[in-house]
């Protein structure tokens, strides 16, 4: 009977995860450490700007006790969506990371990387050719936002990664992948089941999320057999029950029954889930049902200028009465001197303490707030233009003369000095479509590249 | 104990254990209500109250504004996928992650059909 143990330390490479929970893992002789590093939950900024949004030290702690225990014993350390977002800069940042782990620690392995970043000349081909086709709720693509993009990654599915490992590697670090990619790459290249494996992945790739109580920050272990998978917690806080294994696969998906990935859909409309002794929990059923037509989703982030802010509070009611005409007459007033400059921005301006989470959504409108928090924030197409508008913008809500005004020196209480912070560059999400590929595409697109990763004295004793 | 209160409506807040919302992608936000209880869930689900009607009322939106109601028995749930109107840190967006929009849920109740007394299975 085939079977395969894999060992998620943490939802997200950098989180952290008690170290306790991570050798009752290493106890069960997994035979995969794996770990998601990315998302796109923060936003367009990091993978516009190719920085990370995780923490260098978090991310570095992380990996240290990680390659530590699997390196020595053989055990392959598989890290995807390198650097929160997977584009080269960030592969390379995770690459320092743990070139200098194995430095400090004398570890000597090989390891493969594996970018996923995709030709800008393949991505206009594809979309001439009609191979590009927009995701629910966006718009489709066009040449010119391609040009636009720095950097485009495509979510790698198994396949590169199992090439990888195929070369007996100790480490694989890859680029933007499919979430679940990494822990189920390994067990599928054995034989086990594509479907169970991809589902087990979804779970372990939150890390003990799926556990209740649920946590981002403690590792679990999943094991792999034949016609089910079970999921072990490895802290005595938590336990998987039926109901917080089913619901997990609610979480950030759009439709619980069918999630759709690199290649084909999981299919979970058959799925059994059963609790079993010391909190674990079986998963059967589930399918995996191959595309017709094979996609990867690809992503990307353009700048669309730069951002200043200014916060401030009110605290005076007749103000905070009259206040939807007074930022509509500041707006005004701004917006003629600011034409009078051939200075061209948007102005937002939210009021927390009303609806400054929801906007237009909020239901309760008719409750107006004893005290009221306002972000002036200007997108503009240079950080100087963005200073500047949003310089007018506060200094003339500052002295705004509103209708039935007593106190007449000064609008806005300002928590800090200066009282406006320049953010720089703003990006938005440009890129993300899915994109035709067949595997021997795949397959050119996404090679490996293998690293000799050596300690400075060249002895791995 | 329980008979009486299910005669009249019941505030959502004490039959869900989980309500909350994030974003599925950058241009999708959903909303999960993961039930207590799964006799109340299949109770609620077949009684037919949770429609686009009640649920584009608490957003103040257009009913066909929202994508999907999808039921996920196995966890007694209940997803509701609708379009951002800003997306994930675009210029004008007011929550990178999707998640603190799901108050207008808070203030929904549903009322439970009197068989539902008898012998709750969980």
């Amino acid at each position: 009977m085939k079977q395969c143990t894999i060992l998620s330390p943490t939802a997200i490479l950098g989180y952290g995860f008690p170290e306790a929970s991570f050798a009752a893992g290493m106890a069960m002789n997994p035979d995969l450490i794996a770990v998601d590093a990315g998302s796109t939950d923060p936003g367009p900024y990091y993978l516009g700007s190719g920085k990370s949004f995780t923490d260098r030290a978090g991310v570095k702690r992380d990996l240290r006790i990680m390659l530590a225990a699997g390196v020595p014993r053989g055990i392959p350390v598989v890290i995807g969506t390198a650097g929160g977002c997977g584009a080269r800069p960030h592969l390379q940042w995770t690459r320092e990371i743990i070139e200098e782990i194995a430095a400090e620690e004398r570890l000597e392995f090989t390891m493969a990387l594996i970018a996923s970043d995709i030709p800008h000349e393949v991505v206009l081909q594809k979309l001439g050719a009609g191979r590009v086709l927009p995701l629910e709720h966006h718009a489709p693509l066009t040449a010119g936002t391609v040009g636009e993009t720095p950097y485009i990654v495509g979510q790698i599915g198994v396949e590169p990664i199992q090439r990888a490992l195929a070369a007996g590697v100790g480490v694989v670090l890859a680029g933007r992948a499919y979430d679940p990619a990494v822990f189920a790459a390994l067990p599928i290249a054995r034989g086990l089941d594509r479907g169970l494996a991809l589902h087990l992945g979804k779970i372990l790739e939150c890390a003990a999320i799926a556990a209740a109580p649920g946590s981002g920050s403690d590792s679990v272990v999943g094991i792999l057999h034949e016609d089910h998978f079970e999921l072990v917690p490895l802290s005595d806080e938590r336990v998987f029950t039926r109901e917080s294994t089913a619901a997990h696969s609610l979480y950030e998906k759009s439709d619980p029954y069918h999630l759709p990935g690199p290649g084909g859909t999981l299919d979970l409309t058959a799925c059994s889930f059963t609790e079993t002794d010391g909190g674990r929990v079986e998963v059967r059923g589930t399918r995996y049902v191959p595309s017709d037509r094979p996609t990867i989703k690809i992503e990307g982030a353009r700048r669309v200028g730069y951002r200043t802010i200014s916060i401030a509070g009110i605290r005076d009611p007749i103000m905070i009465t009259g206040l939807d005409a007074t930022l509509s007459a500041v707006r005004a007033r701004a917006t003629m001197i600011l034409e009078r400059e051939r200075l061209d921005g948007r102005v937002d301006i939210r009021v927390y303490g009303r609806d400054g989470v929801m906007g237009e959504w909020e239901p309760r409108r008719d409750t107006p707030a004893h005290e009221v928090g306002v972000v002036i924030d200007v997108v503009a197409e240079t950080q100087d233009a963005a200073n500047s508008i949003c310089s007018l913008t506060r200094s003339t809500l500052l002295h705004y003369g509103y209708p039935g005004r007593i106190s007449t020196a000064g609008n806005l209480a300002f928590p800090f000095s200066p009282s406006d912070l320049p953010a720089g560059p703003v990006f938005e999400f440009s890129l993300y479509h899915l994109m035709e590929l067949n595997e021997a595409e795949t397959e050119s697109l996404f090679p490996y590249e293998l690293v000799r990763v050596t300690s400075p004295t060249g002895d791995a004793s | 104990m329980r008979e009486a209160q299910f005669t009249s409506p019941r505030p959502l807040t004490e039959l869900a254990r989980v309500i909350r919302s994030k974003n599925s992608g950058p241009f999708t936000l959903t909303l999960d209500i993961i039930f207590s209880s799964e006799h109340e869930y299949r109770a609620i689900k077949e009684s037919g109250q949770i429609t686009r009607e009640m649920i584009a009322a608490a957003y103040r939106i257009e009913p066909e504004t929202i994508t999907n109601i999808v039921f996920f028995d196995p966890a007694s749930a209940v997803k509701i996928v609708l379009p951002r109107t800003v997306a994930s840190g675009s210029p004008g967006d007011r929550d990178v992650y999707g998640a603190q929009q799901h108050a207008p849920l808070l203030g929904l109740s549903f009322t439970l059909p009197h068989a539902t007394s008898d012998s709750p299975q969980d």
